[in-house]
């Protein structure tokens, strides 16, 4: 079984999880920029937080034999900060990057005219650098801040192939597909959806277009749930070539859309440790 | 690393090594800097998807999107070191590796230091590796010099890829590659060959 975890935020992850997380057959993932819990007071602490993304987390990533990619933006929370709001200057010279596979995590956490803005500005800058978008929808008044994120992704223009709506569940699934987005799913141990719930929706909607991650983060969250839901779907009777769809080739099609997803070769067996800090604590070069 | 000397070897590794979209690329790219130098910014990070990382001949150690990062710096003038450092600075890992290769084939007086000094304080070995090419290793001071040798034998980088040892090596280094050498033994661990070949010459 093979398996990529689009949606996962491996730096609030330990090394445990990775070693884990391949050992299950989890060889490839994507992690979003998103809130780190704690609020951002300047436009430094994302840049270093950026350069995280694209310098340590893959080196830690390839050690364990895990090809790393990610999305930026600056988060819908965020957006409404208007200390963080200068990220977006700065931006353009992270989405030329490689490993950047698309923009996200972009969207609507309240619903303010700040997050209506700078939705629209990540959009547009989406497009400009031909990147596909991941889309968080909130997690309060779920419904409608979906179908309100529906209609900003249709005013922008966007093909609706090139736009991931996150976070879906029993309830707003219908109307994404309908749009011709894609549909992804966060399988957490309490909140948002669960294994169980998540076969019932492949039964209903089909395996086409839809995305499952465990959006794993420094909550409580389990960076195995892809595998448990795998295997879940091979309990209910789909087989391995509808579980690959799912948990392999979707989202290969839909960051592969970027151009820059690269999965051919094997992940550097690692040159011992990176930027000042080492994955082993101790001494490198062993 | 058997590195390319001058930029005239490295136009000729790239050049028998490099596909047609590549060489179109680089031509294409020094064009637009020589008409505005602000396109470097979003040149340089997209050499790799463009040009191929496939190993370039005759230098060991480096690839095509090196060669075509270092080619394209090396066909400008740096009058303004901050605009390097910059460049260096919003790099992802390839990009800054490529700026410290890069320094051995562009005119900018002791001005790559600070980002030879930056590059050793990682502990990232493609970065240390690219930062000790002749710029820097000719330009750290002796005791920096040494922690950067100590380094390499630290992390696992042949001191192939060092520059200097020649010239630079002294008693003091051996005297700390000896402290090294003792101390993995009692650990009951292995060192590497190439620090013996140091030890010998300051008996």
């Amino acid at each position: 079984m093979r398996i990529f975890d689009p949606h996962i935020h491996m730096t609030s992850r330990t090394t445990d999880d990775y070693q884990a997380m391949a050992a299950a057959g989890i060889r490839a993932l994507v992690e979003p920029a998103f809130w780190l819990g704690q609020p951002r007071t300047s436009v430094g602490s994302f840049v270093d937080y950026f350069d995280g993304l694209l310098g340590w987390e893959p080196f830690r990533a390839a050690g364990f034999g895990v090809r790393h990619h990610c999305a930026l933006a600056l988060n819908p929370k965020e957006a409404n900060d208007p200390r963080c709001r200068e990220v977006l200057d700065v931006l353009d010279r992270y989405l030329a990057k490689d490993r950047v596979v698309a923009v996200g995590e972009v969207g609507y956490d309240s619903m303010t005219p700040q997050e209506d803005e700078v939705f629209a500005i990540q959009l547009d800058k989406a497009r400009r650098h031909d990147l596909p978008v991941l889309v968080h929808t909130p997690h309060r008044d779920k419904r409608a801040g979906t179908l309100r994120s529906l209609d900003v992704v249709r005013e922008s223009g966007l093909p609706p192939e090139r736009v991931l709506l996150d976070h879906l569940n029993e309830l707003t699934v219908a109307p994404v597909l309908e749009a011709g987005c894609w549909a992804g799913f966060s399988i957490y141990p309490d909140t948002k959806m669960d294994e169980r719930r998540m076969v019932a929706v492949l039964r209903e909607h089909g395996t086409e277009r839809i995305l499952v991650n465990s959006a794993a983060d420094w909550g409580r969250s389990d960076p195995l749930k892809t595998v448990r839901t795998a295997e879940a779907m091979l309990a209910a009777g789909f087989d391995d070539k509808d579980v690959d769809r799912v948990l392999w080739r979707n989202p290969v099609e839909f960051y592969g859309q970027s151009g820059r997803l690269v999965l051919d070769e094997e992940p550097d067996p690692v040159a011992e440790s990176f930027l000042g800090s080492s994955v082993r604590r101790g001494e490198v070069g062993e | 690393m058997t590195a390319p000397i001058s930029v005239h070897d490295l136009e000729a590794a790239f050049s028998v090594g490099a596909p047609d979209r590549a060489r179109e690329w680089l031509a294409c790219a020094r064009r637009q800097v020589a008409r505005d130098r602000g396109e470097l910014q979003m040149l340089f990070p997209v050499a790799a998807r463009a040009c191929g990382r496939a190993p370039l001949p005759l230098s060991d150690g480096w690839s095509t999107d090196d060669a075509a990062r270092v080619l394209v710096l090396a066909a400008m003038a740096w009058p303004d070191l901050d605009e390097l450092r910059g460049l260096y600075d919003h790099g992802d890992a390839d990009e800054k590796r490529a700026v410290l290769l890069a320094l051995d084939f562009i005119e900018i007086g002791d001005g790559g230091l600070a980002i030879v000094e930056d590059a050793l304080r990682t502990n990232d070995t493609r970065l240390i590796t690219a930062s000790l090419g002749r710029h820097g290793a000719s330009r750290l001071t002796p005791a920096a010099y040494r922690q950067a040798v100590l380094k390499c034998v630290f992390c696992g980088i042949p001191l192939a890829a060092v520059s200097g040892l020649d010239d630079r090596a002294d008693a003091e280094l051996a005297q700390m590659l000896e402290d090294f050498v003792r101390e993995r033994s009692v650990a009951g661990r292995a060192v590497p060959d190439d620090v013996r070949s140091i030890l010998a010459r300051f008996p």
